[in-house]
């Protein structure tokens, strides 16, 4: 038999994989941007919280990254609603996003900001700075600065993971092949292009935030 | 109309979360075949095997497990061959895991030190017989911890076979939700199974890197 593939049918629905792509982009910008903050915070409870606070934040670590994304998708999605909160599939979909990656990212970070000298610290209180401003200006640079592939790699895991919101009908990527490929049939194909797209993307994503971080994040290592 | 208790919910997903973990072991086993044929290609040297092999991991790292469940799903049809969601699901976890490991593994064998491979060259030992006796005992013992805590992305992993259709727990918990219309209760087990699942591992996993540590000094 012959095997007979069709991008054409595929590339001439570029706007619905455009539309795809923005989406992607955006929900992964977003969460990542509150995932990431939401991280450093509660990398600083489990680290300097009270005993409290770092048993919350453990549970609910474990919680989240011994369970599927997609069942936490479902969960905020299908579950939330039925104790009344009621979310379009983008709210849903950037909340699901920005709980798995925090948990992820609060991790990460604690381990950077563990491996700070106590030295600096101490020099740092002696000083006269605040706990706060310790943390801010001494600890947390060049904690970021150690973690900063790791994090990068998890917020490009995120942003593949975020296929899965096509499933609540979040008209991100996948969704765009999906609906592609029910319209045309040509579903190798079109799941095809997309998986390309989503190399791409991941491929973009790693090189701007390695560019990124350095220059205004926290600053290059001395 | 039939009635669902939190029993029957409960006992049905119990039911479903057998094909979660069949299904990750066969992608398990699988994965740490195809890993490791993959991984003794790569020490060979042999001409363009690290440039191939490095693309397939960087392919496999680099696309939604999704995907790679739909284009396993159309494209074995696309071969004419007769496929099922089970098949699909099975073969692309499979590469998944193998991309993963072997790029572990080759993580592992480079943290033996070189010389440990020339100490076996002097001593007139075969390329394989370096690998058999002197590299792989040793890489072994700093793989297991990072192996058993990938295991839990596997099991995670097969969550996504729900989305071609395969019935594990994931697809499970969407039907009995279809049912009782209770899916806050459903999901909530359904998350709970998981964790079950996926907790004790991660803490294997843990217990292992400590020991490695302090085996270390």
């Amino acid at each position: 038999m012959r095997i007979q593939l069709d991008f054409v049918a595929v590339l001439s629905q570029w706007q619905l994989l455009l539309e795809g792509v923005a989406w992607t982009v955006g929900l992964t910008v977003i969460s990542a941007g509150i995932g990431v903050l939401l991280g450093i915070a509660f990398a600083w409870a489990r680290s300097h919280g009270p005993a409290w606070l770092k048993w919350v934040v453990g549970t609910y670590v474990e919680l989240i990254r011994n369970t599927p994304f997609i069942v936490q998708l479902f969960f905020v999605f299908f579950g939330l609603p039925a104790a009344g909160v009621r979310l379009s599939p983008e709210t849903a979909s950037v909340i699901a996003m920005v709980i798995n990656l925090s948990a992820y990212a609060t991790e990460i970070v604690r381990a950077g900001i563990d491996a700070t000298p106590r030295g600096q610290v101490e020099a740092a209180l002696s000083l006269a700075l605040t706990r706060a401003q310790v943390f801010l200006h001494v600890v947390l640079p060049p904690a970021l600065r150690k973690i900063w592939p790791a994090l990068v790699s998890q917020i490009v895991i995120v942003m593949l993971g975020s296929a899965v919101c096509g499933q609540i009908s979040t008209r991100e990527l996948s969704y765009a092949a999906n609906l592609i490929q029910s319209r045309n049939f040509r579903g190798f194909e079109s799941y095809l292009v997309a998986t390309v797209i989503y190399l791409l993307l991941a491929l973009a994503v790693r090189e701007l935030l390695n560019w990124l971080g350095p220059r205004y994040l926290f600053g290059r290592a001395s | 109309m039939v009635e669902f208790t939190l029993w029957d919910i409960l006992r049905n997903l119990l039911l479903a979360a057998r094909w979660t973990v069949l299904l990750s072991l066969v992608a398990f086993a699988g994965g740490s075949l195809v890993g490791l044929i993959l991984l003794v290609v790569r020490l060979t040297g042999m001409r363009g095997a690290d440039l191939a092999v490095g693309g397939y991991v960087r392919l496999f790292q680099g696309t939604p497990l999704l995907m790679q469940l739909f284009l396993a799903y159309f494209g074995i049809a696309l071969l004419g061959i007769p496929t099922s969601a089970w098949m699909a699901a099975a073969f692309a976890l499979t590469l998944y895991t193998s991309a993963f490991l072997t790029e572990i593994w080759r993580g592992c064998v480079a943290a033996v030190p070189k010389g440990q491979w020339e100490a076996g060259a002097s001593l007139a030992l075969s390329f394989s017989e370096q690998l058999r006796y002197i590299v792989l005992p040793q890489a072994t013992k700093i793989a297991i911890a990072p192996t058993v805590g990938f295991l839990v992305q596997v099991v995670k992993g097969t969550a996504l076979a729900s989305v071609i259709g395969f019935i594990e727990l994931t697809k499970a918990g969407t039907m009995i939700t279809n049912a009782t219309f209770r899916p806050f209760v459903v999901y909530s087990f359904v998350a709970l199974l998981y964790f079950v699942l996926c907790f004790p591992i991660s803490l294997y996993a843990k217990t292992l890197e400590m020991r490695l540590n302090a085996a270390r000094g």
